[in-house]
């Protein structure tokens, strides 16, 4: 491997060192073979099956190769559109407030409060349940007649909307039920950025006078950071992703007003449209990777500038 | 469904510890070299996991086992709906599909691709008792493939009896006599729903377009067949007409105020009991009211969905499931699931039990299994059509296209998120797809 890499720039040599340290680790090269066999059989071939099978008409019985005729079908499904916008209106609405919400409950929780640990278990508990569990239990709290959050609104004499059955309402409840189960992570994260903030920071700045405001806006804001990325890339990709919350609470109804691009593919997957659905996959994949680039490398940029 | 589950896994760990005996079995035989000492054939048969089925599957079996002592048959389950189709494709795409299995006919049948998936049936004996009308939703030109399983069923409006006795309605043969009853109800009893629908259950939505086949194929019957050929469509009358009915109920305030939560057994309940007048719906629901409500079970009548001209007004029919025998199942257990087909369709036996776990729904496909007396008041009602010869199939069944999103199509055009026009446009889409799918011509 040395002797392949001419000598050259710093780049290079970079490169070449980390190569030559990894062949001369004392584990022999066989001992990734089960794991390189596992990654070759589940993932890489699917994978570029997958890339395959997305050109066919495809019935399980038969395969017809069809061309881009699938990716041309697939942004002419009248669904798509809708679940495009609200893909990424849900994926940066659903980060969004995880990051605000996160930031708020990771400072309120690493404050001197009483019954600190109590109430970060509280805020941590949603993200232990079952999705599936999260979506049907609110489904039955939000009917519009019947359900617990109307008939405590009417005691106040609200006329509480249906939450999942208005056409306006559907995504924007759902992703309320998102982030109220997500929220338990950001904040986790954001608590342990706040935490390895030195406290010699805000000894020093209150020795000068600092507000807490100031302290947060000038300590705490930049110094947590990188816990701010994580969190944006965890949530933005989970959000663009998102499919099984929605099933279970609206199956992307009413009509099609709260599909995203997850549930048109699993539609297109129940009909038995499999290469079409496969198309539909690469395309998800393609929309994810085109959004997560940019934004994580942006984010790099401005952890290194710290 | 769980209720199922939980019903069917006694009898499932049962089932094994014999399957595990019968292998060891002929395990044993298999090592003393005689293939006809080990006993009894076995052979599997897959029902769909849903309480009553189940149910009579295991009373079935038990009278088949009973009447052929050389066969022991393994009963399995699965989901129905969309998992259970696609859980049939892929098994009967990969060889490992049960001896005998349950499903449904017509349009998703052909989906299955049965020329090449499934076993010709079509020198069995009980071939000549079976309606024609049923064969037809299970043959190809190459082959007939399914033998029917229970009793077809009627698409249309099931109405609350007493209430229009109570009003002295007469049952309307138009639509627009439909829409003025619906409106009398609304100013005579302001306590009652004119017209439901319960689109907390997708599918339900589709009744006013599925059930308006009967009187397009009366206005206009080569309807379904230029459909197939791709120029028949329903962006124009006579089919536009369903979808035309669904924004009209919607928009002329008849439904009952929480139609976009509403549940199918609510609704049943709530027709049942005389808050509802209306509910375009099926007949098979009336075995869930014989469940929920058996005392009112006599007060839900049916009448057809109504044509703007009263002389195409006609009933919709669906058509049963069926049993089908795949083709990987050959040599002895072809012939012991043949037996057991026969036995399924056609026995005194299997009548009987049809008769006695369920309520039929409406007249049986095949000649040797008459309806009884004392059947439901809307199955008679249906049955008045048939004779009338006022029924025609639902559309499923006299051509192999179905769009898949008609459902989220309907509940748009229902809860007035899109129009008439745009949701059958929309569907035409929905359906080129399917076409295409199957690999149609003219798409």
């Amino acid at each position: 491997m040395t002797t392949l890499s001419p000598p050259g720039t710093l780049l290079r040599k970079e490169a070449a060192g980390t190569t030559r340290r990894r062949t001369d680790s004392s584990y022999p090269l066989w001992f990734a073979v089960p794991a390189a066999v596992l990654f070759l059989v589940f993932f890489a071939v699917p994978t570029f099956a997958s890339f395959w099978f997305s050109l066919t008409r495809w019935t399980l019985f038969d395969v017809e190769f069809i061309g881009f005729d699938n990716f041309v079908q697939f942004f002419r499904e009248p669904q798509l559109v809708t679940g495009f916008v609200n893909t990424l209106v849900y994926g940066i609405l659903t980060s969004g407030a995880k990051v605000v919400l996160g930031l708020a409950l990771g400072v309120f929780l690493t404050s001197p409060i009483l019954g600190r640990g109590y109430l970060r278990a509280i805020v941590f508990f949603p993200v232990l349940v079952s999705t599936i569990g999260v979506g049907i239990t609110f489904k039955v709290l939000l009917d519009p007649f019947d359900g617990v959050v109307n008939r405590v609104l009417g005691w106040f004499g609200v006329d509480g909307p249906g939450w999942l059955t208005d056409p306006d309402l559907a995504l924007l409840t759902v992703a309320a039920v998102d982030v109220w189960k997500g929220l338990g992570i950001a904040t986790l994260i954001f608590i342990a950025g706040i935490v390895a903030i030195p406290q010699d920071y805000f000894e020093a700045a209150r020795m000068d006078g600092a507000s807490g405001w100031q302290q947060f806006r000038h300590i705490t804001l930049p110094l947590s950071m990188p816990a701010t990325g994580t969190v944006v890339i965890l949530s933005l990709i989970g959000g663009l992703r998102s499919f099984d919350l929605i099933w279970a609470m609206t199956n992307g109804g009413p009509g099609f007003t709260s599909d995203v691009i997850g549930s048109v593919i699993y539609k297109q997957y129940q009909a038995g449209f499999y290469g079409l659905s496969t198309a539909g996959n690469v395309v998800l994949f393609a929309v994810v990777a085109a959004v997560m680039v940019p934004v994580s490398l942006a984010l790099r940029r401005r952890e290194q500038e710290l | 469904m769980f209720t199922a589950h939980g019903h069917g896994r006694g009898l499932r760990r049962g089932l094994a510890v014999g399957a595990a005996a019968t292998l060891v079995g002929s395990l044993v035989a298999g090592c003393s070299g005689g293939a006809d000492s080990g006993g009894a054939v076995e052979i599997s048969y897959l029902v769909p996991n849903d309480a009553t089925g189940v149910e009579s599957a295991e009373r079935l079996i038990s009278a088949f086992e009973e009447a052929h002592p050389d066969i022991a048959v393994d009963l399995q389950t699965q989901p129905d709906g969309t998992e259970g189709d696609n859980l049939t494709k892929t098994k009967l795409a990969t060889g490992e599909m049960e001896d005998v299995f349950v499903y449904n006919t017509g349009s998703l049948l052909q989906a299955l691709n049965p020329d090449q998936t499934l076993t010709d049936l079509s020198d069995e004996e009980w071939v000549s008792h079976v309606s024609d009308d049923f064969l037809d939703t299970v043959r190809t030109d190459q082959g007939l493939y399914g033998a029917p399983t229970g009793s077809s069923f009627g698409g249309g409006i099931l109405y609350n009896v007493p209430l229009y006795e109570e009003l002295g309605l007469e049952v309307p043969e138009t639509w627009d006599d439909f829409v003025a009853n619906s409106e009398t109800i609304a100013r005579e009893r302001p306590d009652v729903t004119p017209v439901l629908q319960a689109y907390g259950e997708t599918w339900t939505a589709q009744m006013l377009i599925l059930a308006a086949h009967g009187s397009v194929a009366q206005e206009d019957p080569g309807w379904a067949e230029r459909f197939t050929a791709g120029e028949a469509k329903f962006a124009q009358e006579p089919a536009l007409a369903g979808f035309e009915h669904l924004q009209e109920v919607h928009d002329a305030g008849l439904l009952n105020e929480d139609f976009a939560s509403l549940t199918h057994d609510q609704a049943l309940r709530q027709l049942a009991e005389g808050g509802a007048a209306h509910y375009p719906m099926l007949t098979n629901a009336a075995p869930a009211i014989a469940q929920n409500n058996p005392d009112e079970l006599d007060d839900v009548g049916f009448f057809a969905l109504p044509a703007a001209d009263a002389e195409h007004t006609a009933a919709t029919i669906w058509q049963p499931g069926a049993v089908y025998i795949p083709s990987s199942t050959t040599g002895e257990e072809l012939e012991a699931a043949k037996t057991l087909v026969e036995f399924i369709t056609s026995s005194p036996e299997a009548c009987a039990i049809a008769q006695d776990t369920g309520v039929a729904t409406g007249p049986y496909v095949i000649d040797t299994c008459p309806l009884e007396d004392g059947v439901p008041r809307m199955v008679e009602d249906l049955q008045t059509y048939v004779d009338e010869d006022r029924a025609e199939p639902a559309l499923e069944f006299v051509s192999p296209v179905k769009g898949p999103n008609l459902e989220n199509i309907a509940i748009e055009v229902g809860s007035g998120i899109r129009s008439a026009a745009d949701g059958a446009a929309a569907y035409d889409e929905d359906v080129r797809k399917q076409a295409q799918q199957l690999g149609l011509s003219g798409w």
